[in-house]
């Protein structure tokens, strides 16, 4: 079977809620995949009130505003089609992709496609971090937050950036204990504010130390922490041993960039966006012509910065089928506004570096 | 121990689904009907989903999103089932695959 769309939006995070919105309203017929059960990405696990920009959901619940979007999306119905459980496999060239849903395979014929696949946790290198009892923090929220089930009873946290104190705060709010937060840096990574509260709440925070292993046979028992010095080499004679029965890892997420690789766009190396991204130009257009990218995959942030990378990004898919009018130029200019508001001052420098080169390389090719 | 059902929650409400029984290695256990069967496992305090085919390490779910492979099993005589994403239903047979699992004529 094949189906046939004027702009295919991949994934339902933040990001492509928001692509597959303005696209839609804007007047596209649009069809979005999300190969979970549920759409909203990231959003459906975080029951903290958002950090962001105040006219866009700061304060809101993470799942609240997923609610948002979904209802945004049913009342486009005719215009929007959405598939769940169904993921993009590939891209072939003659402007088709793969899309898989439970054992049917289907081929979609797409003028315009924008890519909103967010990111991919990284892991940890440590002794037996293959131990069941070992998890990421996603699967962690997703147990817990999704599913209503606790990931143990004790448990470890490995990275104080604002996802580690976020979960392990939500892991507190479920009733677990949480045993340290580790971080091999001198000073925790994450918003104060969330730090804060967790220290409030007991949790020994250990910068300057690491994981050195995980102990158990067939599942977690307790780990062995140690000291570093400022090269992150392990300090001898420091090791400790603490009890819990799970580890759970915040160390960083990096763009979820296959899709990309295979349609050809080229790819640049940004440290500051969490690796290997898309380069793509102000109106999220990567090398492909025909390829658009937002959110975590153009480079790793916020939901906030998700949904305006999205909403620009489903502005100009639609331009460049239609041409342009006033809407189209007014959504994108608030979203730019609101994009140079969320990244200024000291917290967004990072980001604004990393955006920077991503310009700067297109402009060079 | 207390259970690692979460039944009060600050923030969030969990729909009450439907008890079911299911088997683990021929033993008899019990879920909710939709859940993920490495979720009903868990809640049961089983966190080894299989062993691995190469070195024998235990091996449990990592992602919980249908991304890692961690925690295939063998569901209905069918092997390679995330179990992290398929749905548990009543009296599903599930087991730990040994090596790579067989596939079954
Ligand atoms: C613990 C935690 C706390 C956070 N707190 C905040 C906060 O307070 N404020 C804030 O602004 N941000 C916060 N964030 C960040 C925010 O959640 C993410 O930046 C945002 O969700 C990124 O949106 P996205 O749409 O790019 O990706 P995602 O939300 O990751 O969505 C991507 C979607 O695409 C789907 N997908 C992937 N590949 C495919 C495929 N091939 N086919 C079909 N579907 C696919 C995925 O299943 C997923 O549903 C937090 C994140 C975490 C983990
Ligand atoms: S735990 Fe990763 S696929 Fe199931």
């Amino acid at each position: 079977m094949s189906r046939n769309t004027e702009v295919f939006v991949i994934g339902g995070g933040p990001a492509g809620l928001s692509a597959a919105i303005v696209a839609a309203e804007l007047g596209a017929q649009t069809l979005l995949v999300d190969d979970s059960a549920k759409l909203g990405g990231q959003l459906i696990k975080q029951t903290h009130r958002f950090f962001g920009s105040s006219n866009r959901d700061a304060g809101i619940r993470g799942i609240s505003i997923a609610d948002k979007l979904c209802e945004d999306v049913k009342n486009l119905k005719d215009r929007l089609c959405v598939l769940e459980n169904t993921a993009a496999v590939g891209f072939y060239s003659n402007n088709e992709a793969g899309i898989l849903s439970q054992n049917a395979y289907e081929r979609v014929s797409y003028q315009r496609a924008i890519v909103c696949t967010g990111a991919t946790e990284n892991s940890l290198a440590f002794e037996n971090n293959d131990l069941p009892g070992v998890y990421g923090a996603g699967g962690v929220q997703t147990l817990m937050n999704v599913h209503g089930i606790r990931p143990g009873q004790k448990i470890l946290m490995i990275g104080s950036g604002n996802i580690g104190l976020i979960v392990s705060y939500q892991l507190i709010q479920a009733g677990v204990d949480v045993v340290g937060l580790v971080e091999g840096l001198p000073t925790i990574g994450g918003y104060l504010v969330h730090a804060s509260k967790i220290r409030r709440l007991g949790v020994p925070i250990y910068t300057s130390h690491t994981i050195l292993s995980a102990l158990g046979e067939t599942q977690v028992e307790g780990a062995t922490l140690c000291q570093v010095d400022d090269r992150f080499r392990p300090i001898p004679n420091t090791e400790f041993d603490v009890e819990c029965d799970c580890i759970c890892l915040a160390v960083g997420l990096t763009p979820l960039i296959d899709l990309f690789q295979q349609a050809k766009c080229r790819m640049v190396h940004i440290g500051e966006l969490g690796g290997l991204v898309p380069l793509h130009d102000s109106s999220m257009k990567t090398t492909n012509p025909e390829i658009f990218v937002a959110g975590d995959a153009s480079g790793i942030e916020e939901a906030t910065t998700a949904i305006l990378g999205g909403r620009i990004a489903g502005a100009r898919a639609y331009e460049s089928l239609y041409g342009s009018n006033d809407k189209v130029e007014q959504i994108v200019a608030e979203a730019k506004e609101e994009l140079k508001t969320l990244r200024s001052g000291s917290t967004g420098e990072r980001i604004r570096w990393g955006r920077e080169r991503v310009l700067q390389e297109v402009g060079a090719c | 121990m207390t259970s690692l059902r979460i039944e009060a929650h600050p923030v969030l409400e969990f729909e009450k689904k439907k008890k079911v029984r299911f088997f683990f290695e021929g033993k008899e256990f019990e879920g909710f009907e939709g859940e993920p069967i490495a979720a009903a496992l868990h809640a049961a305090g089983v966190k080894m989903l299989r062993r691995s085919p190469h070195k024998n390490r235990a091996r449990g779910f990592f992602c919980a999103i249908g991304r890692c492979s961690s925690c295939i099993m063998e569901v209905d005589g069918e092997i390679n089932t995330m179990t992290c994403i398929t749905p548990l239903k009543e009296g599903m047979q599930v087991k730990m695959q040994k090596g790579h699992g067989e596939i079954k004529p």
